[in-house]
């Protein structure tokens, strides 16, 4: 069995995915701003001009507050749930601990997300929002996030590898998810019975902390950090819980 | 002691195999195609002592390369047990951790992580590595800008200078010019000379006879013969000119 060094090779994978994405691009990193301040621009748009009847103060933060987390999830998930399949030379020549494949694209989409957490955090200074102690929370927040979306790619990626379908699954799952998270909408606005139903899911729930946090300047709610800690706890435990399951026939199916 | 075992080893696989579709799925369980199975190993059992050297003869799709995943614990038996007591770095398809688009320096780092070394281990070797591969300031470059031969002096370089305890070679015995396949050669009868166990999957050859004291013939997955490698390579050549 492999034992070796997990930090040294895990930091090694997200480095390389990270340089192979980035080294061809003249623009380089200024992408990782551009997506979401292009996208906040549109819904902004979209929302005060041609349907200007919303009571939502802050527009423009208010819809990156979901755009950010919306963006991350996607494109960690997307490539995530490709990435075992895509790295069959590696999988099926090198006797590394396959969860790391999934974890390591993941965790690369986390530089990524750094740069676009900046930017949000600059936005909010800029609309007049202050810091304060209540920002501890977003560490705790997004920490969870990453949990769950280790989870979910851990599952998806291993089921990818026997029925490739999978991956356009998740494509389709995340068109739809962008409406069925509160990104440019707000809960308040969703009748009561479907939003107790939203907190169970991460991503819904990660949106209505970071709002919370940096608009309201407010501390997120016990109940509903506690179901964002179950959920993707769980997820996460379920994703490790697949993945091993299903790794011992990868080398048949690549 | 025994660093390598296998016992009554079997491994099948579907003759679909490759890429699965959801029709496939549909179509098994709806009863519409038997899974056809394909015998890649029919009953193999051997075992390797430590320090000993070993080739693994037979024609292509002899099932060659699916023992040496067995060993390396890439694929597991569809029956029987493979036990294997120590680290095995596998010179399997040279370089298929490499990446084009990194420099010779981070893939060196990147497989070094690869195989199981750590940071400290790594940059210990980085050097040694380096100098063995002749590639001077080319390793600044990246891999896109390496003609083959270089790729695979730098893969080569690589895998025989992390040490392994058990060297697992697929078809590759030496790369490069005549300068570096005579370079190659030494290191491998260098490292099997401090007692490390090999495996090694090649053509029969000249220096596959000199390396290796033990040879096991596969054919079509089964085990035919195994013993000194003077007996099984006159065989193998015997019956190799009686069917051209």
């Amino acid at each position: 069995m492999w034992k070796g060094d997990y930090l040294f090779l895990l930091q090694n994978l997200v480095v390389k995915d990270f340089k192979i994405r980035y080294r061809n691009m003249s623009l380089g990193v200024f992408w990782s701003l551009l997506n979401p301040l292009v996208m906040m621009s549109a819904l902004t748009f979209v929302f005060t001009a041609v349907f200007p009847n919303n009571q939502i103060e802050n527009f423009p933060i208010f819809v990156l507050c979901g755009l950010v987390p919306f963006n991350f999830f996607t494109v960690a998930w997307q490539n995530g749930t490709i990435s075992v399949a895509n790295n069959a030379g590696l999988i099926k020549r090198v006797p590394v601990p396959r969860e790391i494949v999934p974890i390591a694209t993941v965790l690369s989409s986390c530089v990524h997300l750094g740069i676009q957490i900046g930017l949000l955090l600059t936005m909010v200074i800029i609309f007049g929002r202050g810091i304060n102690w209540h920002w501890l929370w977003l560490p705790v927040v997004w920490g969870l996030e990453i949990l769950f979306v280790c989870g979910i790619t851990l599952m998806t990626s291993a089921l990818d590898v026997y029925i490739r379908d999978v991956r356009y699954v998740v494509e389709s799952a995340c068109t739809l998810l962008f409406w069925m998270v509160p990104v440019f909408y707000a809960i308040h606005s969703v009748p009561q019975t479907y939003a107790n139903i939203y907190q169970f899911n991460p991503l819904a729930a990660l949106i209505l902390a970071l709002r919370t946090i940096l608009i309201d300047g407010a501390s997120p709610t016990a109940t509903l950090l506690l179901k964002l800690a179950f959920s993707s706890t769980l997820v996460f435990a379920l994703g490790l819980y697949v993945f091993h399951r299903m790794k011992r026939h990868f080398f048949d199916y690549l | 002691m025994k660093v390598i075992e296998l016992q009554n080893v079997t491994k099948t696989f579907h003759r679909s195999g490759g890429q699965r579709l959801l029709r496939h799925y549909l179509e098994e369980v709806l009863g519409k195609t038997d899974p056809q199975l394909f015998f890649a190993l029919k009953d193999v059992s051997f075992s390797v002592a430590d320090g000993e050297s070993v080739a693994v003869i037979g024609a292509n799709g002899a099932g060659k390369s699916t023992l040496l995943s067995l060993v390396t614990g890439l694929a597991p038996p569809s029956s029987g047990t493979v036990t294997v007591n120590g680290r095995a770095a596998a010179l399997l398809d040279l370089g298929s951790g490499f990446h084009p688009d990194l420099t010779g320096r981070e893939n060196i780092l990147l497989n070094a992580s690869l195989l199981g070394f750590s940071r400290r281990q790594a940059h210990d070797l980085y050097d040694s590595i380096v100098e063995f591969s002749e590639l001077d300031d080319f390793i600044k470059e990246p891999l896109r800008t390496y003609s083959s031969g270089m790729m695979l002096r730098l893969a080569f370089s690589v895998a025989v200078n992390l040490d392994p305890q058990i060297l697992i070679i697929d078809e590759v015995l030496a790369v490069g010019d005549q300068k570096f396949q005579a370079k190659c050669t030494e290191k491998i009868f260098e490292i099997r000379n401090q007692g490390r166990t090999i495996l090694c999957v090649s053509h029969f050859s000249p220096t596959l006879r000199e390396l290796c004291d033990r040879a096991l013939w596969l054919d079509h997955g089964q085990l035919v013969m195994d013993g000194p490698i003077a007996e099984v390579g006159a065989a193998y050549e015997g019956r190799l000119s009686r069917s051209a």
